[in-house]
């Protein structure tokens, strides 16, 4: 019954090691996820938790310090942590695409908007340069640049912040990937033009039948865009499921803090709440749950083991100690 | 009538005379463009230009002065040296050794380092290591003695300058475009050029070094002048150009017995024409890094 999902991670684990050897900064630890082909998750974390990292191991484009130390990325059925770089470059940008965090700086000033929409084509399905271009046309107009002929042959400084993104959602999808990793692609947009290029990915989701995976810190692009979420913590996935149960009651008290963290319109009086304390320094984890010393409701065994992730109920994992109580309660509560 | 205390006056225009202050010399590259331009056309047209023949001389018509002086005649105008051969011929084709040598230099040295400088910029780690210590190591020799140095080994000729020569200068480059190319490497279109699954190779070419070719134009103009003169230079000192072939460094270096006993037209207009084409070619270097590179200003 259970089919293969698109994409699984198994333990996977990156960490920077020092030049000496002697700092090791877990920056991805024990990261289990899945998702299907179509779907939409979200990974979500303060700054430093590891989003990013995550992003980057998946498409195995880690800077020198960093090194995969476990695990597996299962896409499509294989292990893409076996695969030489030759084999991972067929991969990148034809199988899995990647928009970047300032999309407004992805486009190489020199070169017309046609050339660079066309590059990935023409490297990875080794067409002719009429026929790169006469798609990369075509993928201009999916992104709804208006009069793609005379587009094509501009470049990046003659088009607005809006265009140039949808240029780079273009150049995300112009090999038909069956999976787009997005790493906070709307965090250098104004407001409405986040809510333009949302709405575009996820036609150019239905229209492709694309998997996305969205590594935002915004919750409310969680709610809206995703079906499936991972908050991640200290380098770690604290809780993973469906964006719906996690947003109706969330397991893990930092998971918590973070929705209670959402300002509230209407209501001036109320101060924001803030998570206290600071996320650990991924060099010197502590030895127990690594979010014990902000938790609110942390026991004593809390400090001293790591929880294991437990799993509550259908496909939602929470690693926390209390979890499975304190769901059993908030359930209880909601009937 | 006075006016109310909450005007503002706005600052008036500058004069005239302000306007015309501002303007500096190195704001207008007319004047050493025109010069570069004058030499390179003399350098190409040198055959048509030259009113005799620059190796051969006439040896009855020897140290004759220009035209102006008491002696001197119209068939010769700047004079003529030691065995009778026309000044203005030989500095006509001299242009032409200035230019090819000094250009040819410059884009030896420029292809050496720039390719060496996106290598270790780009790879870094031993790659760039190995690289950047050679480029040290480079530096700390004398640039002119090494060239000597060079020159004695694979003996004088034309060619063999602009190769010593680009094999010298290359260090300049590869330390400036290593530079840049560390700072492109961060970009988010190289970064956009690794997810999408360029190789190492494509980047470089395609990403790279289109965005370098700015700074290794404007580093080419200002070592334009450097290569000339360390061409003369090596002339002069008889390692350079082989004679009887016309070089204004070989022509200061012949002339310079002749100046003791007032012969100085041998040495006063390849000494001038050196002089001319150096400074034009810094002033147009100065203009361009200007425009096209503010990043370079600090060099």
């Amino acid at each position: 019954m259970a089919r293969e999902p698109l994409l699984r991670l198994e333990n996977l684990s990156t960490h920077y090691v020092s030049a000496q050897g002697t700092r090791v900064v877990r920056a991805v630890d024990e990261v289990s996820l899945s998702l299907n082909a179509g779907e939409t998750l979200g990974i979500v974390g303060e700054s430093g938790s590891g989003k990013s990292t995550l992003a980057l191991t998946m498409l195995r484009v880690l800077p020198p310090a960093a090194h995969i130390v476990g695990g597996r990325i299962l896409f499509e059925g294989e292990d893409l942590v076996a695969k030489s770089d030759g084999e991972m470059r067929e991969i990148r940008g034809k199988r899995i695409a990647m928009i970047l965090q300032d999309p407004m700086a992805s486009l190489n000033p020199l070169f017309t908007i046609g050339n660079q929409v066309a590059e990935p084509i023409q490297i990875h399905e080794k067409t002719l340069r009429s026929a790169a271009w006469t798609r990369a046309r075509e993928l201009l107009k999916a992104v709804r640049i208006p009069s793609p002929e005379t587009r094509v042959r501009q470049y990046p400084h003659e088009m607005s912040g809006g265009m140039r993104q949808r240029i780079v959602g273009a150049i995300g999808i112009s090999c038909q990937p069956r999976l787009l990793i997005a790493d906070e692609p709307t965090t250098s947009l104004d407001l409405t033009i986040q809510a333009q290029y949302l709405n575009l990915l996820r036609e150019l989701q239905r229209a492709h039948g694309l998997a996305l995976i969205f590594i935002t810190h915004n919750l409310g692009i969680v709610a809206k865009m995703c079906d499936q979420l991972a908050v991640m913590y200290a380098g770690r996935v604290v809780e993973s499921g469906s964006v719906s149960r996690i947003f109706n009651a969330p397991a893990h008290p930092y998971t918590r803090a973070l929705l209670g963290s959402i300002p509230h319109m209407g209501d001036p009086q109320q101060r924001l709440t803030a998570i206290a304390g600071q996320p650990p320094d991924l060099a010197a984890l502590p030895r127990g749950c690594s979010f014990a010393p902000r938790c609110p409701q942390a026991v004593d065994r809390c400090r001293a083991e790591a929880p294991p992730a437990f799993s509550i109920d259908d496909g939602r994992i929470a690693r926390c100690w209390l979890a499975r109580e304190v769901n059993r309660t908030t359930l209880a509560g909601a009937v | 009538m006075s006016a109310p205390a909450d005007v503002i006056t706005l600052p008036s225009p500058p004069s005239r005379a302000a306007r015309r202050r501002a303007i500096r010399l190195g704001d207008i590259p007319i004047v050493p463009a025109a010069i570069l331009i004058i030499i390179a056309l003399v350098a190409i047209f040198a055959d048509q230009l030259a009113p005799h023949d620059p190796e051969v001389g006439k040896l009855t018509a020897r140290f004759k002065p220009p035209f102006w002086q008491s002696g001197g005649s119209t068939q010769y105008l700047l004079g003529t040296d030691q065995l009778g051969r026309d000044v203005l011929s030989r500095l006509i084709f001299g242009a032409r050794v200035s230019m090819v040598v000094g250009i040819m230099a410059v884009i030896v040295a420029g292809v050496i380092g720039t390719a060496l400088g996106i290598l270790s910029g780009y790879l870094r780690g031993w790659v760039d290591q190995v690289i950047m210590r050679i480029t040290d190591t480079w530096l700390a020799l004398p640039a002119l003695t090494f060239a000597i140095f060079l020159a004695a080994i694979v003996g004088p000729s034309m060619w063999n300058i602009v190769i010593i020569l680009g094999v010298t200068y290359w260090t300049r480059y590869a330390r400036v475009i290593r530079g840049e190319v560390l700072s492109l490497r961060e970009r988010e279109f190289v970064q956009l050029a690794v997810v999408a699954g360029c190789s190492k190779w494509t980047i470089m070419a395609r990403h790279i070094l289109p965005n370098v070719i700015n700074s290794a134009t404007v580093l080419g103009s200002l070592m334009l002048g450097v290569v000339i003169i360390t061409e003369a230079t090596l002339s002069f000192l008889g390692v350079g150009v082989p004679p009887p072939q016309p070089a204004w460094g070989l022509m200061l270096s012949d002339g310079k017995q002749g100046l003791m006993v007032g012969y100085w037209w041998l040495t006063v207009f390849p000494g001038c024409c050196i002089m001319l084409m150096v400074l034009s070619a810094n002033l147009l270097g100065d203009w361009l890094r200007v425009k096209l590179d503010p990043q370079l200003r600090q060099l």
